[in-house]
């Protein structure tokens, strides 16, 4: 077993002990894998699936239900984009137009040098701040093109 | 003891909502801190909740012996000024806003539900008690169940998470099943635009969540509560936490709640990022750990709920509205609101606005008095075109209806809903075809994928309004079809609304039928 195999292992029955004995538990555990490895990969399915009973297309239907469980390994740093409505009443798609261009990517796409994940998100909740964004769990808003690039560059994106 | 102040310790207030910190909050902390050493100054920051003024945050409050002062908005960049100009005495300077409490915007509110925000310490259980927490539950723990679920029935209580149904009758099915294991669920999921007013109740006032969860599960019989919090509230997530290990700590949960013998747990769930899971079965079906799919209905959660035991599913707002009800009784509550809308709403006002944020008032403030005496009008100074009223799934409103009272029933007969609270206003720029597309866009995008009308009618609507808006632009060879699929768009409507098995694809027609009802000219072709 190599260690990448072994390393997922570990972490599946780490979130396992921890969660399985708890009722309905399958999002905990996801939860625990995804803060732990970074995403949900696709070699954790039927450890999991063996631990609670279940098949292992239930355990893979859930995982990609939410679009917030990953199956690959994002960036450095996820930068999720708010694309609703009081976003956009304050020109969020303007802001979009630049993120992707200054970021060169696509919502759900990797920078190559693996620093960068842009994704979009609906509502963040700071609704009264827009237009917002979330960069690994922390918020921004009134976000304009000049902030983000200030942003940009503490995460070292070439301009 | 010498009267120099150097020797006093200050007190000094800094958000840590949200919201506040997306606005440097968080440096405008630590530059306080930082000036304070360097000046040799004792200081205790405190990180309140917001007040919900949020042109103003980052609001620092200081407490002088004339009582608190406000700043706002104070930067990391202003605080060596502010501090020189005397901000740890109260001293004067240009973002000096005096006692905040007296501001307009706050000091014509009815903060019921919200009383506590930006007041207190939200990991301070004797913050909460000395301003009134808890009083509910002393209340509550000298009746009997029927007792406490005849006050909120009385109170008028009705849902704030959207469906606005009585509280009081879901209570009461609850309480009426002759079951040991009953639930409290708590639904945090607060998916909606323009909506937070959940938010900054959990992150700044969460023991009131908490007080109301325990209520309930005292009226119903029910031992578990769990909060369903939707994943992109990483800050909630840590108050919530916080306020819940207080709490058991000092024994307001557990097996003996204040000595009771009732017994009462908590636990936080998150969710993963589904819009959809903010609808009650499909919460429930997350919160076993399944696809957030819609369940059939019947049969009602409050008979057949979590893990198949009655449960009770109320919103944050509605919880958390709880203690107040029982602490000051069903009559002070029911004598705020109009018609069959009780007791205060804490309306969020959102989007293109100057002046956005939390406004809690009894129902029956109009649009125009929310969106133009609080808000001041756009934020971008153009004229305001449209206000979409209840997130996603709410009807837009022109300009010319802005005279709709902000309550359940008014609503419901321009064909819109209050939902959740939220005000979302646009200035005369917003594209209203492009809003419907959206509106069938974010359909398709958060379908659980369960019913076919809002699974493939989602995509289909997308589709039309494509065609419609290429049409627009006189751009394709559609000519003469446009009519044809106009019509064909209500009639997609029509299946929509009446052939969803829930809310998201039933209620979808309200932004896509209300943005060609009121703003036709938008879908129509140039020329």
């Amino acid at each position: 077993m190599n260690d990448e195999a072994e390393k997922i292992r570990r972490s599946v029955a780490s979130a396992l002990s921890k969660f399985a004995g708890e009722p309905g538990p399958l999002l905990e555990i996801l939860h625990a894998i995804q803060n732990d490895l970074g995403f949900v990969p696709a070699d954790a399915v039927p450890q999991i699936a063996d631990a609670l009973n279940l098949s292992r297309a239930e355990v893979h239907g859930v995982i990609s239900f939410y679009h917030h469980f990953r199956e690959h390994a994002p960036g450095r740093f996820v930068v999720q984009l708010c694309r609703a409505e009081a976003c956009q009443s304050m020109n969020s798609k303007a802001l979009e137009e630049f993120v992707r261009g200054r970021l060169r990517l696509n919502f759900g796409e990797t920078t190559p040098d693996g620093r960068i994940t842009l994704e979009p998100v609906y509502c963040l909740g700071n609704c009264a701040c827009a237009p917002s964004i979330m960069v690994n769990g922390e918020l921004h808003g009134r976000v304009t093109p000049e902030k983000f690039g200030a942003l940009a560059k503490e995460w070292g994106v070439s301009p | 003891m010498g009267c120099e102040p150097v020797n006093t310790t200050v007190t000094v207030y800094v958000p840590g909502d949200a919201s506040a910190c997306s606005l440097g909050a968080n440096a405008t902390a630590r530059a306080l801190e930082t000036e304070a050493a360097k000046r040799g100054r004792s200081v205790r920051v405190v990180r309140n909740g917001s007040r919900g003024l949020f042109w103003l945050e980052p609001l620092v409050e200081v407490v002088t012996a004339a009582g608190r002062v406000a700043y706002g908005p104070v930067t990391a960049a202003d605080v060596p000024k502010l501090v020189e100009a005397g901000l740890f005495e109260g001293g004067e300077h240009s973002l000096r806003l005096g006692d905040i409490a007296t501001h307009p915007y706050l000091a014509s509110q009815q903060r019921l539900t919200g009383a506590r925000l930006g007041l207190v310490d939200p990991a301070s259980l004797d913050d909460y008690v000395a301003n009134g927490g808890y009083a509910g539950l002393t209340a509550a723990l000298a009746m009997q169940p029927a007792e406490i679920v005849k006050v909120v029935s009385d109170s008028g209580l009705r849902g704030r998470g959207g469906a606005a149904f009585p509280t009081g009758i879901k209570w009461q099915t609850v309480h009426d099943q002759p079951v040991t294991q009953k639930y409290i669920a708590c639904n945090a999921d607060e998916g909606d635009s323009g909506t937070f007013s959940d938010r900054m109740l959990m992150e700044g006032d969460p023991f009131s969540l908490i007080e109301g969860m325990t209520i309930a599960g005292l009226a119903v019989g029910a031992t578990q509560g769990y909060i369903y919090l939707r994943i992109e509230y990483p800050h909630a997530a840590r108050a919530l936490a916080k306020a819940i290990q207080v709490a058991r700590d000092a024994g307001y949960l557990g097996d003996n709640v204040r000595g009771s013998g009732k017994r009462f747990e908590l636990a936080v769930r998150l969710g993963a990022g589904a819009y959809i899971c903010g609808e009650e079965t499909s919460m429930l079906e997350s919160l076993e750990g399944r696809r957030g799919e819609v369940r059939v209905r019947p049969p009602l959660p409050a008979i057949k709920g979590l893990f198949g035991q009655p449960t009770v599913v109320n919103n944050v707002v509605t919880l958390a509205s709880v203690p107040v009800v029982l602490a000051r009784g069903a009559q002070f509550y029911k004598d705020f609101g109009v018609g069959r809308s009780r007791g205060t709403i804490p309306l969020q006002l959102a989007g293109n606005v100057k002046h956005g944020g939390l406004v809690e008032r009894a129902f029956g403030l109009t649009v125009k008095e929310l969106v133009y005496d609080y808000g001041g009008g756009s934020a971008s100074g153009r004229p305001v075109r449209a206000v979409q009223i209840g997130g996603p799934l709410g009807a837009y409103l022109p300009a010319a209806e802005f005279d709709t009272p902000l309550e359940y029933e008014a609503l419901a007969a321009k064909s819109a809903l209050l939902g959740h609270g939220g005000v979302v206003v646009f200035d005369d720029r917003v594209d209203m075809a492009r809003m419907a597309r959206y509106a069938l866009e974010f359909c398709a995008i958060e379908s659980c994928g369960k019913c076919t009308p809002c699974r493939i009618g989602s995509t289909r609507g997308v589709e039309l309004m494509d065609r419609i808006i290429a049409a627009r632009a006189g751009a394709n060879g559609h000519h003469g079809t446009h009519e044809a699929d106009m019509a064909l768009l209500d009639e997609l409507c029509d299946t929509m609304f009446n052939g969803s098995l829930c809310g998201l694809g039933g209620l979808t027609p309200f932004p896509v039928r209300s943005a060609y009802k009121h703003f036709r000219e938008d879908f129509q072709r140039a020329g």
